[in-house]
């Protein structure tokens, strides 16, 4: 009895503390729906011009499509490049391994501003403000260290055994690589794309720095509309972000949650 | 067990064992990564160090004039004091729903885990623009404060270093519990028993076998909501005011806007020797490579 009032005691704090953690999210979705032009809570009406404007406004679709081809790509040129090296570092006879995995942590460490000012510094001359191939490069490297760490880990679970079992009945290491070692390793190659996905079309510090007039990523034209004209565009936008982000990274944990299940199982 | 190379030549070339690519298909496989984090991470960032020092001419003017100009100092520590704020909430909000998260079991662990998960989910940009649709003059907690009868008067809110703690730290929160989380759910229901048996008090049993314990989690998520705070830029960008400039503004006006960029380059070199510093003292905590060292 006296733990059962305690454990309620304990709820009510721990209620509030999750209820702080998920009011900004859940806030913009009942705002994107109301009629007001001004920021308005609780919202009057349901009306869906919010969503109508943002979809026919020619800005933010170029900004939406720009940021989207960016992602595209930054999600197969990371994915790509993270797995060959994650194959190396960890499978791989490497010179100065330790600092290899040191340096392909760093950008996490780095804070983004001083990324974001660096970039922005040496692509200004190249002519690669508010260029695609500039956002794939910047992107690519913010996202790279999430692929390397979730397909490192996908493989540290895989019996290597399996490879050499391949070779030996004849297949070369290509073969093997894209027979046995590829497959096995899926589902952390797709976590990690995800994550890049994610990494390039929620990044919004460096955007915000290599946007130029005419390239703009939808992080960086949100940025400028919260900025200067908080109109309720900007809750239609928030909601769809929103809900591409839930959708994706809910894929990969229930992924996650079936493979260790089967793992278990 | 990893296989013993066979006989491997000492200078590399062919795959010495199965088990193991050879390290020229190693360096091969990982050439690819090198070429970009070199090209678009260490060049970018070293020529901007580089500049601070050397650009126009050899000095080390722009760090003395950090030193020398009360402002400047003035955004360090106030930046400092910001993520200290910051880190000392998240961990006293933290704690209590790592700990539910890891003794409760079923739908309410996963109602708890999708309250931690979705927020970290959500575009910064998104939760900051919540913040200013809360805290703003007409906002949401105004009118529940004016309605309730609390105050007479809309209250400043937004553009407070209140509105910037409270934003960062609802952002930084997840970084906190998730650290503390994975290290609680692992020490055993029997350590916390065999102390209550031992005449422990719930609250004695907390701080002297939880809370020890728990301290690598805790060390972790410190760390990484500290080092996240000190370089954070969108978030105190839009709910902070002229009055709480942090180093991360700081340095992205003087880029932008007052074009001075050795400058801002100095001050990037600070910010950035004191994120490496706390890495460094406190790299065992951090274990970012657990990726690379699973087994």
């Amino acid at each position: 009895m006296a733990s059962n009032t305690a454990a309620l005691l304990a709820a009510v704090p721990i209620g509030l503390i999750l209820f702080f953690l998920l009011l900004p999210t859940l806030i913009v979705i009942p705002m994107s729906v109301g009629t007001s032009p001004y920021i308005e809570f609780p919202p009057l009406g349901l009306t869906f011009k919010w969503y109508k404007a943002y979809f026919s406004d020619p800005d933010w679709m170029a900004a939406t499509w720009f940021s989207l081809r960016i992602a595209v790509a930054t999600t197969f040129t990371a994915t790509v490049i993270g797995t060959l090296a994650a194959v190396a570092l960890i499978r791989g006879r490497l010179p100065a391994k330790e600092y290899l995995q040191a340096l392909t942590l760093a950008p996490l460490i780095v804070p983004h501003i001083v990324i974001a000012v660096s970039l922005y510094l040496f692509f200004a001359p190249l002519g690669l403000v508010g260029n695609f191939y500039g956002f794939v490069i910047a992107h690519s490297m913010l996202a790279v260290p999430y692929v390397v760490i979730t397909v490192s880990a996908a493989l540290q679970r895989f019996d290597p055994n399996l490879e050499l079992a391949a070779l030996n009945c004849g297949a070369t290491r290509l073969q093997a690589f894209f027979h046995i070692v590829l497959p096995n390793i899926r589902p952390g190659v797709a976590a990690g794309a995800v994550f890049a996905f994610l990494a390039s079309f929620d990044e919004a510090t460096v955007a915000f720095f290599i946007s130029g007039t005419e390239g703009k990523t939808i992080t960086r034209k949100m940025f400028e509309d919260i900025d200067f004209n908080l109109t309720p565009v900007i809750a239609a936008v928030s909601t769809v972000l929103t809900l591409v982000s839930l959708v994706l990274m809910s894929t990969i944990e229930i992924a996650r949650r079936r493979s260790d299940h089967d793992r278990l199982g | 067990m990893r296989a013993k190379p066979l006989a491997g030549s000492p200078f590399g070339g062919r795959p010495t064992s199965a088990q193991e690519y050879g390290p020229g298909l190693s360096l091969l496989l990982v050439a690819p990564l090198v070429l970009l984090l070199v090209g678009g991470f260490l060049y970018p960032v070293g020529k901007l160090f580089w500049g601070s020092v050397f650009v126009p001419e050899a000095t080390f003017a722009n760090y003395a004039r950090i030193l020398q100009e009360p402002l400047f100092l003035l955004v360090l520590w106030r930046t400092f004091e910001i993520a200290f704020v910051v880190t000392a909430l998240a961990l006293l909000l933290g704690y209590p729903v790592a700990m539910a998260m890891a003794r409760v079991s079923g739908r309410t662990a996963m109602l708890i885990a999708a309250c931690v998960l979705i927020p970290l989910w959500t575009s910064v940009l998104v939760r900051s623009y919540a913040w200013i649709v809360l805290l703003q003059r007409n906002g949401v907690v105004n009118n529940a404060l004016i309605e309730t009868g609390l105050t007479g008067t809309p209250l400043r809110l937004l553009y407070t270093q209140g509105a910037v703690i409270a934003a960062m730290t609802q952002v930084l929160l997840p970084f906190m519990i998730l650290p503390i989380y994975s290290v609680v759910r692992n020490i055993p229901d029997d350590f916390v028993r065999a102390a209550r048996n031992l005449g422990a008090g719930s609250l004695q049993a907390f701080f002297r076998v939880t809370l020890p314990l728990s301290l690598p989690g805790v060390t972790a998520g410190v760390l990484i909501t500290f080092i996240l705070s000190l370089g954070f830029y969108i978030t105190p960008a839009l709910v902070g005011g002229p009055g709480t400039l942090m180093m991360s503004t700081l340095i992205g006006q003087q880029t932008t806007e007052l074009l001075d960029w050795p400058f801002a380059g100095a001050l990037a070199a600070v910010l950035l020797a004191a994120t490496l510093l706390l890495v460094i003292v406190f790299r065992r905590a951090l274990a970012l490579n657990k990726g690379f060292k699973l087994g």
